[in-house]
């Protein structure tokens, strides 16, 4: 009964949505008071319609309800509570509603706080995020419907991936989607800003904040990912340039350039139409990745479907919103004129820096996703494009990203001199030539990878400091620093950030250790500096698996380091082994172990990883998105809505008619 | 649609998953570390065929392994480490190359990146000389000024 209701609820919402995206838009163009401010209460009640709908489908996990075919699929009663919940969007119907109660949040959150908007954008705005809405309602009701029933249900269900079933996992997802979809609204602001034909500072100030925060939960769900990826697959990689991880990688590298031009629209009103197109972008590319992942185009580990009826229906999505949004650009985005004027060199060339870098490493990322499908349509190759690629032609984007970094920090807006930022940032550049010298002294014969990586990590980690250094003045006052506004210690933090993962990426590259061989019990053997001993192996029994499980002793110079139980399952309902990798993370290294098959001549394949750094990776990608939620919480985003709500909301900027 | 997900699920799983086995064998391994060394850089080169972006490197496929063991065998026969690529590739085509060749078509994929590099940086640099040059406008109308004027003498 309850499914049903949620049913019901799902196609209320949709109606819903028709409203929302035709009534408050009609209103705009016809200056209707009335009609405007039906945007806020319908959003308001898509979100609760749809809350309902995806609580009604995790009352139907949680209840093991197998009439319902998604839940036959994807779980299965002797499966732990929380994989019961994850199950709701460890599977393609489920993640689809998840996009759109995500999607209804976010157009919640726009009526609630939106408050200080000007009557017609808030409308227009609404309208555009409910038109994304209908899309991807109509999406799910007509060709993914996740209320499906069975006529006759089966007495237990087929169980949830197994490899999905891991708490990293579980919470990878939402925060992808809180970033993807989050993108909307930036896109929401840039068409509805065309449509108004203005864009002003207080249109970046109010874009800003939510980019950030699409931006700060893309890094967290990536870093998620990532780390799941590390643990879970049994060789420690991080990243594959899987295009599924792309998916995800393209829109936070959109997103990152949008954040920063969004600055100069707030602090110099220029690069406006610029900064529209970004934003477009950002959330093209965040479809692009649905479609990728969904359409199963180009099938990978995270294919869930392969449906083409989805892939089309997505593409068409796809094609109506992008090829809607930059008609309207072409069209109006001359009317967009830049105000501020700045010379060659200052703050603002270098963010036009760091936006092309950006952009151009993610039309890069692109190119090589969907080159195979090119190839195979125009010339009939089949070939592939794959990670050694993507090293290549990605890698140095990021290192001219990371070199010019901190002198761009230290620009002063409008005209900047050299000099005074390079004498500054001369104890970060001494210290980073330092730290590859010695890198390079430690190391024989290896890589220029950690050498470079590491100066870097340095350069940008100084330059940070270096960059809240200046705002000490000339007493170096250093109770000045807690006082600074919050943006300029996010801004510092992030790049922080960016320099810790940057050193986790080439340590654990250039410096890891690895070593296969087979072990019979109680054989001890040495890896860089640790002793390996394999003490027993033992069948254990879990809550849906069965698992051979290792205890492994490691020592070093004759002391305890760690114990340590790597598995094997094996998940009788799904038919499906899984490795379990056991780790002992450290500060500056991870020791990870994995135990393999038993050996026709006795014993087990044992391999053993020595990873310098590998935390680092994760570490900095919680760093940068903390310096996010710094930026975020600063007081001018709270004082400028304060002050515009007070404030008769008069005409300012130029209108562009 | 239910079994064909089934189907579909047991036949992409096992190769994309690692099995309990992981990726090279204490078996496969060669005595000569430096031949070994040159094998798996190879290895992590060349993408296994039943997999989906996996190198054979890394993969569990049956398929991988014999492709682990032909690098091998080749690489002791005497082999260069090109020959041994042109070899697989000659019998497998040139899906098997992770990072794909500079023939033909595939230049535009090597140089878009560059290009477009130069491209953005060339038109950026356009519009910030533009920016440069452009009139230092009054950035408040006629009614704000007095406005600001009416402030300042207060």
């Amino acid at each position: 009964m309850l499914v049903e209701l949620g049913h019901f609820a799902l196609i209320l919402a949709f109606i819903v949505a028709v409203v929302q995206m035709i009534v408050p838009f009609w209103g705009a163009a016809r200056a209707n008071r009335a009609w405007m401010a039906v945007g806020e209460p319908a959003a308001l009640l898509q979100l609760l319609l749809v809350g309902f709908s995806f609580a009604a489908l995790i009352y139907a996990f949680v209840t093991s309800d197998f009439s319902l075919r998604l839940v036959v699929l994807n779980s299965h009663t002797a499966k732990p509570m929380l994989y019961k919940v994850a199950g709701v969007w460890g599977n393609h119907e489920g993640s689809m509603l998840l996009w759109v109660l995500i999607l209804a949040v976010f157009g919640g959150a726009a009526a609630v706080f939106g408050g200080n908007l000007p009557a017609s954008l808030r409308a227009r705005v609404l309208a555009v995020q409910a038109a994304i809405g209908v899309a991807f309602y109509a999406f799910i009701l007509w060709t993914s419907n996740p209320f499906v029933r069975l006529v006759s249900p089966p007495m237990n269900g087929e169980d949830l991936n197994p490899l999905l079933q891991d708490p990293g996992l579980a919470f990878h997802p939402p925060f992808l989607y809180l970033g993807y979809v989050g993108l909307s609204m930036a896109f929401s602001f840039a068409v509805a800003a065309l449509l108004e034909g203005r864009v002003d500072a207080a249109w970046g100030r109010w874009v800003r904040p939510w980019t950030l925060a699409a931006w700060i939960f893309l890094t967290i769900g990536i870093a998620l990912g990532s780390w799941w990826a590390y643990y879970e697959l049994g060789w420690g990689g991080f990243w594959f340039w899987d295009p599924v991880e792309n998916a995800s990688f393209m829109p936070w590298l959109i997103a990152g350039a949008l954040l920063h031009s969004a600055i100069v629209v707030e602090k110099r009103e220029a690069l406006k139409s610029w900064t529209i197109l970004l934003a477009i972008l950002a959330f093209g590319f965040s479809l692009i990745g649905t479609f990728l992942v969904r359409s199963g185009v180009i099938t990978s580990v995270h294919a869930f479907a392969n449906d083409p009826e989805r892939g089309v229906f997505i593409l068409v999505i796809l094609a109506i919103f992008m090829g809607g949004a930059l008609t309207l650009f072409a069209v109006r985005a001359a009317a967009m004129e830049a105000k501020g004027v700045f010379s060659l060199v200052s703050r603002e060339s270098a963010l036009v820096v760091n936006n092309i870098l950006l952009v151009v490493a993610c039309l890069v990322v692109f190119i090589g996703t969907i080159w195979p499908l090119v190839a195979e349509a125009f010339w009939g190759r089949k070939l592939s494009v794959g990670a050694p690629f993507f090293n290549a032609a990605f890698t140095p984007f990021f290192i001219l990203i990371a070199v010019v970094l901190p002198i761009g920090t230290l620009m002063a807006w409008k005209r900047a001199r050299l000099k005074p930022v390079l004498k500054r940032l001369r104890p970060a550049l001494l210290l980073a030539f330092a730290v590859a010298a010695l890198a390079f002294a430690l190391q024989t014969g290896r890589s220029a990878l950690a050498p470079v990586g590491l100066a870097l990590a340095v350069w940008l980690v100084c330059g940070s400091l270096a960059d809240l250094g200046s705002k000490l003045g000339q007493n170096r006052d250093f109770k000045r620093v807690l006082r600074l506004p919050r943006a300029d210690w996010g801004r510092a933090v992030s790049h922080g950030g960016l320099g810790v993962t940057i050193a986790g990426i080439a340590g654990m590259m250039a410096w890891q250790t690895e070593d296969i061989r087979v072990a019979q019990i109680g054989e001890r053997f040495d890896v860089a500096g640790y002793s390996v001993t394999l003490a027993r192996v033992e069948r254990v029994e879990g809550p849906n698996y069965l698992s051979t499980m290792a205890t492994m002793e490691v020592t070093r110079n004759g002391r305890a380091v760690a114990t340590l139980y790597p598995e094997k399952r094996s998940y009788p309902v799904a038919q499906m082994p899984t490795t379990e990798a056991a780790i002992d993370n450290g500060f500056w290294r991870d020791l990870y172990l994995v135990i393999g098959d038993a050996q026709a001549g006795g014993g087990f394949a044992v391999r053993t990883y020595v990873k310098p750094l590998a935390n680092w990776i994760w570490l900095g990608c919680l760093i940068m998105a903390l310096g996010g939620g710094l930026s975020l919480s600063d007081r001018r985003y709270r004082v400028a809505a304060g002050q515009r709500r007070a404030a008769a909301p008069g005409p300012k900027g130029v209108p562009a008619q | 649609m239910t079994r064909l997900l089934v189907i579909l699920a047991l036949c992409l799983l096992p190769v994309i998953t690692p099995l309990a086995a992981v990726a090279v064998q204490p078996d496969e391994v060669l005595s000569d570390p430096v031949m070994e060394r040159r094998a798996r850089d190879i290895s992590t080169g060349l993408r296994c065929l039943v997999c989906r972006n996996e190198n054979i490197d890394e993969s569990n496929a049956d398929l991988a392994r014999d492709l682990r063991l032909l690098v091998r065998e080749r690489l002791q026969a005497g082999d260069s480490d090109t020959q041994v690529v042109d070899f697989i590739v000659a019998r497998y085509g040139e899906y098997v190359l992770l990072t794909p060749t500079m023939a033909g078509a595939n230049k535009i994929l090597w140089i878009a990146g560059p290009l477009m590099l130069i491209a953005g940086l060339a038109i950026a640099v356009g519009y910030l000389r533009k920016r440069e040059r452009a009139e230092v406008e009054s950035e408040l109308s006629a009614a704000e000024k007095a406005e600001v004027d009416a402030l300042l003498r207060e």
